[in-house]
């Protein structure tokens, strides 16, 4: 069992490191931090970069938290990817950011925090940043 | 030297529309350029069918400057993402990227913009200088000589270019054969044609270029999915320093000196002459071993050599009326569309164009020195476009522009053909390069030597016995036999050593 947590170099991506990170030691267990950018373009925003990486990893060692840091990429769904992954590791809980997105936003583009809600099998934590 | 057409040539290229189009064309090659996989020969290919209702010195100033700002913008993934976005900045990675990671990524991409920028001006004033005179040399060629030196320079694009020598030459050959296609020009008869109306015009340009190198590299890019996806880097805006300059000054002379010479020479170009900068500034190098650890020669060496021999590629094409590169290929195919032949008489019965285009090189490289450091992020930006939404839509411009060349179905469907055997050759190992190359040479080779055996009366030793087509029919001969030279060389000495090594033993 361990804690997973989604992350992206966002605001919101922190504040779930953040509450992934209590949240793994209160329930001492092992964290699994997902950060898992689109594929096929040469470059993307969603990657965290080495440094990044390197400061979650003194964070979560300052905690005395087990830490994996996982940077399975996607290529179409995040969100199959991502539950994928929390079968995988047996996930006890999932960590997502929430951002605020319009309604018009939400009609056109949907919301990934919205579908890990409904379809995960396991509980899930939403923090907001 | 008479300077006045010159100065008249700065008067077409101050025209609004003509420095607007340099402008589109320097932005567009730097866009590209900074793409990995879509090379300028392709960017060129593709937007052909945009130049077709501007005047010819407007539609050759732009694809000019969509080459080489292609040449720059290629350094700029080359240092920050360590992913070269042209074949020419292959080696601007060795030490941009190890500058990138020391944080100096702003002296080396400062330091590759002001070379380039030495290095094209360079180019140029020695292009003003060369081109007319060899322009004037090159008036006393007839029929012979263009023979000589179509046949030179299908020889030189398939041993001198990159990639497998028989595998150049194969491809060559397959250019000369479809150059073949359609009705003789002679005789009337038809060749290769199956009775098809269609091929009987023989095949088009447009066509086999837009499909080699547009839709090849689009189809062979889209199975490439080996590049991992990378985090953006925040460039600082740090310029180099005056060691910077100090270190670089002589590596940017030499530079523009070797990519002057390579990117005249048939099948040399920037590529060619990148390398070579790189490997003998390492090689005259006084600490070698700094090399690849963030040298900042290792970076202004090859990035001005590149724009030199982009440069300097136009020499052959302004004078002689051959390409050196499939890039210029491509541009030799944009002036047979304009109904403007490229050659010899060019400099004095279209001056305008001409000169036009060799000065809008001053402006183009002005340009390319202001724009590189501060839109760095705007051209990175375009990176994050995934190539499933990239490809559909440079297939489709592709496929809509030839269409708009004669408003031909046939077209899009030779277009595919091309595009699907573009794939296969890229996917095979095979440079599409000295394909074109070889369909463009191999129009005026056939053409002149039919000409110089009608001329000569059917006696082939007419080449040997006139003076110009004499020496080049020995250099020919020269860039034959050096390969088996080396190939029989190679095959030898093994053999001597063993005999040397029985010879010890006893």
């Amino acid at each position: 069992m361990s804690v997973l947590v989604a992350y992206r170099p966002t605001p919101e991506g922190e504040a779930a490191f953040t509450a992934g990170l209590a949240e793994a030691a209160r329930r001492a267990e092992p964290l699994v931090v997902v950060n898992s950018p689109r594929t096929g373009a040469p470059m993307t925003d969603t990657l965290a970069d080495e440094d990044t990486l390197a400061r979650l990893r003194q964070a979560a060692t300052d905690a005395q938290v087990e830490t994996d840091i996982r940077l399975d990429g996607h290529t179409d769904d995040l969100v199959e990817k991502l539950l994928a992954i929390a079968d995988d590791v047996d996930a006890s809980v999932l960590v997502i950011g929430l951002r605020h997105r319009t309604a018009v936003g939400k009609l056109l583009m949907g919301s990934n925090a919205q579908r890990i809600l409904l379809q995960s099998s396991r509980p899930v934590l939403a923090v907001k940043a | 030297m008479d300077f006045a057409p010159v100065l008249e040539g700065f008067a077409v290229v101050l025209q609004p529309e003509n420095l607007l189009y340099c402008l589109l064309g320097v932005v567009v090659g730097m866009l590209v350029g900074v793409l990995p996989g879509l090379g300028p020969a392709a960017t060129v290919a593709i937007l052909l069918p945009l130049t077709f209702n501007v005047e010819p010195v407007t539609a050759i100033i732009m694809l000019a400057g969509i080459f080489y700002g292609a040449q720059y913008g290629g350094t700029i993934t080359s240092v920050l993402l360590r992913l070269p976005g042209e074949a020419s900045s292959v080696v601007t990675v060795f030490d941009g990227y190890a500058l990138a990671r020391k944080g100096r990524a702003g002296a080396a991409l400062g330091i590759a913009a002001i070379g380039s920028f030495i290095g094209g001006t360079i180019a140029i004033i020695a292009l003003t200088f060369v081109a007319p005179v060899v322009a004037g040399f090159a008036l006393d060629f007839g029929p012979p000589e263009y023979a000589v030196l179509a046949m030179l320079g299908i020889l030189l694009v398939a041993t001198v270019g990159g990639g497998g020598l028989l595998k150049a030459v194969i491809a060559a050959a397959i250019g000369l054969l479809l150059a073949t296609v359609g009705r003789d020009g002679f005789t009337g008869a038809e060749r290769f044609t199956f009775d098809s109306l269609v091929l009987s015009d023989g095949i088009d340009f447009v066509p086999i270029a837009m499909g080699l190198f547009g839709i090849g590299e689009i189809l062979y890019n889209l199975e490439d999915r080996h590049n991992a996806t990378k985090a953006p880097v925040t460039v600082t805006r740090a310029l180099p320093t005056m060691d910077d300059l100090k270190v670089s000054a002589a590596p940017i002379g030499r530079g523009s000196v070797i990519g002057f010479f390579l990117g005249i020479l048939p099948g040399g170009g920037a590529v060619l002459s990148s390398m070579a900068a790189y490997a003998l500034e390492k090689k005259w190098s006084k600490h070698p071993e700094r090399f690849g650890q963030g040298a900042i020669e290792g970076v202004a060496a090859p990035e001005t050599a590149n724009n030199a021999a982009a440069t300097s590629s136009f020499i052959p094409l302004l004078t002689l009326g051959i390409p050196a590169n499939a890039t210029i290929a491509v541009i030799f195919g944009a002036l047979l569309i304009q109904g403007v032949t490229p050659g010899p008489q060019l400099v004095d019965e279209n001056p305008e164009l001409f000169w036009g285009v060799v000065n809008s090189m001053y402006i183009g490289n002005i340009l390319l020195l202001i724009m590189s450091i501060p839109l760095i992020g705007v051209f990175v930006r375009i990176l994050k476009v995934r190539a499933s939404i990239l490809a559909p839509i440079t297939v489709l411009i592709t496929l809509i522009g030839v269409y708009t060349v004669a408003n031909n179905v046939t077209d899009i469907l030779l277009v595919c053909v091309f595009g699907a055997l573009g794939y296969l050759m890229k996917k095979f190992g095979f440079e599409p390069g000295p394909l074109v190359l070889a369909f463009v040479l191999g129009a005026i080779l056939e053409s002149s030597l039919r000409r110089s055996l009608i001329l000569f009366e059917g006696d082939p030793t007419g080449f040997v016995t006139r003076p110009i087509s004499g020496t080049l029919a020995v250099l020919l001969l020269v860039v034959l036999t050096l390969p088996l030279i080396k190939l029989i060389r190679r095959l030898v000495s093994p053999a001597d050593l063993e005999k040397a090594r029985h010879k010890e033993n006893a």
